[in-house]
């Protein structure tokens, strides 16, 4: 269970993060919605460690992972995806994962051993089958398609055997038919791998299709909390994220 | 080869084929060195030239030191512009150990080693929290800081006159480094383990970590790597290559001079590694004894060897744009691809 309370940070005089309180139960799919500028990837920045927080708890099955380092917070099972895939372009796919592992298993500084390790194998394996990556195994990551290179990078989160997954917008830049195969993906690994999925989507057809909880966010704060259904009739959110009523109905 | 060949070729690969298969390039290595060692230990048998077994001598000085910055500059992505200050403390060590403690010469050497070790764990400390320019230029300032503290600290270091009246090499195991033969042997000896430990180093998961880390610090570090650490790491198993490399050239010329924790010592092992190019694990061996030769003729031709050296690295750096190993890889894995699509 990640249980968020009164998570706030400022820049300057933005509340980017503003209070929030949220639980993410074991094994649910939730979406974070919200326009441009609503603090949705602070929001992540902040869970992961790549910010510190100025108040407020991120409990992790109760433990408290706020102002922790990243490698801590990855290391106590929180991972994550990167609105841009963030990767390592010189590596192969298999070379990636197989670090990857390493890494995880903490075998990261081993000096008298050579790349790769046998124990490291099985679970690389397994996570290119995951994201079907597997033949693609020995292409540089530099010069795999935009959305292999997505998929790596949630490959990379996922081979860490994470409890809670955070992605960061897994859709961007993709046009509407690779959309919805990323977003496929995603569900299917939520389903399959019964780990808490969070995601920053911008598609309200996506959100509203596939999404069984959805957080919206604005100026930093909670707006509303609830199954599509809830949202849409949401007065709050009609008003200040989808616009006028009748742009409402046009969207949904 | 399809995609579905590939597949299949990839599976081969088995959970039992991967550690046989890295033990296997462990041997390899490891007979490759030992090969190597037999050639160049009776490479003097065949030529008598004192020429030819000082060029090797300083090829394993300078060699040991530009593949060590090549772990920093092109394994992790750390450019120091203060390296050589490694290769300066590692030769004034030595010899002021020797002739101040009159020590045997391989206490002396694992001695060097640990002051070494403790010096660059401070400096690599302070310096590998800075990224960038702002890395290069701190190492900078370091060497320079040790620099001066050599020529100033005249009582002990001799100031710019350096080491004078010769360090003492008493022999030890049988081995007389004074005899030049036997300094040749032993040079050669440390260049061959050297490169072996630092080519283990590079092959191991920690030399993946370093790669991880150069294309991508914030990436490693959201897989759970702690970056600050790996880099001082290598930060400081670098120095102590570099610091190899040093004592080798005090044992090579019997003194220590203020020219070897001088500014321009980094500068030259940047531009062997210009020279020989990064991306490969011997490229800046190459890059070693290219720019030996280089040096060693041109400063006999002209007095302005300066403006030779540096048309040279202008014709890599702009023209070719990478060292000559990598321009040779590269060719040879065309040439390769070509002959494959043929058959």
């Amino acid at each position: 269970m990640l249980e968020i309370r009164g998570l706030s940070k400022s820049f300057g005089g933005v509340k980017a993060t503003d209070n929030v309180t949220l639980d993410f139960a074991d094994g649910s799919l939730t979406a974070v919605i919200g326009p441009n500028g609503a603090g949705k990837s602070t929001f992540f920045n902040l869970i992961t460690g790549a910010l510190k927080p100025d108040a407020g708890q991120i409990l992790l099955n109760g433990v408290d992972m706020a102002g922790r380092s990243p490698p801590d917070i990855v290391r106590h099972g929180i991972g994550r995806a990167f609105q841009v895939a963030c990767i390592f372009p010189s590596l192969t796919v298999q070379e990636t994962m197989l670090a990857a592992v390493c890494a995880d298993q903490r075998r990261a500084s081993v000096l008298h051993r050579r790349f790769p390790l046998a124990e490291t194998r099985d679970r690389a394996e397994h996570a290119m089958e995951l994201l079907g990556l597997a033949g693609k195994r020995n292409r540089t990551a530099a010069t795999l398609s935009h959305g292999d290179q997505k998929l790596l990078d949630i490959a990379l989160a996922l081979v860490l055997d994470p409890k809670v997954l955070l992605l960061d917008e897994p859709t961007a830049g993709m046009g509407t038919e690779e959309r919805w195969r990323m977003i496929d993906k995603v569900r299917e690994l939520w389903e399959t791998q019964k780990i808490t999925v969070v995601f920053i989507e911008h598609d309200m057809d996506i959100v509203f299709k596939i999404a069984p909880e959805i957080v919206v966010l604005c100026y930093g704060r909670i707006l509303a909390t609830g199954t599509p259904d809830a949202i849409r009739r949401n007065e709050a959110v009609i008003e200040a994220y989808l616009g006028t009523e009748h742009h409402a109905e046009a969207a949904i | 080869m399809t995609e579905l060949q590939a597949e299949r070729t990839g599976e081969g690969l088995g959970v039992p084929r991967v550690e046989t298969q890295s033990t296997r390039s462990r041997y390899r290595d490891v007979l490759i060195a030992l090969t190597a060692f037999a050639v160049l230990a009776l490479l003097p048998m065949l030529i008598s030239s004192k020429f030819l077994l000082d060029f090797v001598i300083r090829c394993a000085a300078y060699g040991l030191f530009a593949t060590s910055l090549n772990l920093l500059v092109g394994y992790t992505g750390l450019t120091s512009f203060g390296h050589g200050m490694f290769f300066g403390l590692g030769a004034y060590g030595f010899g002021l150990m020797m002739q101040k403690t009159g020590v045997a010469v391989p206490v002396a050497l694992v001695a060097t080693l640990a002051i070494t070790f403790v010096v660059a764990l401070v400096i690599g400390a302070i310096c590998v929290r800075l990224k960038e320019i702002y890395f290069a230029f701190v190492t900078l300032a370091f060497q320079m800081l040790i620099h001066s503290t050599i020529l100033s600290w005249v009582s002990l270091t001799g100031g710019d006159q350096g080491l004078r009246g010769g360090i003492p090499r008493p022999p030890f195991l049988g081995i007389d480094l004074s005899n030049h033969l036997h300094l040749y042997v032993v040079s050669c000896a440390l260049l061959v383990i050297g490169l072996l430990l630092m080519h283990q180093i590079a092959q191991s998961p920690f030399g993946y970590t370093l790669r991880m880390i150069r294309d991508n610090a914030t990436r490693a570090s959201f897989i759970g790597i702690d970056v600050w650490r790996a880099k001082l790491t290598i930060f400081v198993l670098a120095a102590l290559f570099a610091s190899t490399g040093g004592i080798i050239m005090a044992l090579f010329v019997s003194g220590a001079y203020p020219e070897f924790a001088y500014w321009t010592i980094s500068g030259e092992g940047i531009f062997i590694n210009m020279l020989g190019g990064v991306t490969t694990f011997l490229g800046p061996m190459v890059g070693t004894a290219l720019f030996l030769i280089l040096n060693d003729t041109v400063t006999r031709v002209t007095d302005y060897h300066g403006i030779v050296l540096g048309i040279v690295i202008l014709f890599f750096a702009i023209g070719l744009r990478k060292g000559l190993m990598d321009f040779v890889v590269e060719w040879y894995a065309q040439r390769r691809e070509r002959s494959g699509g043929r058959s």
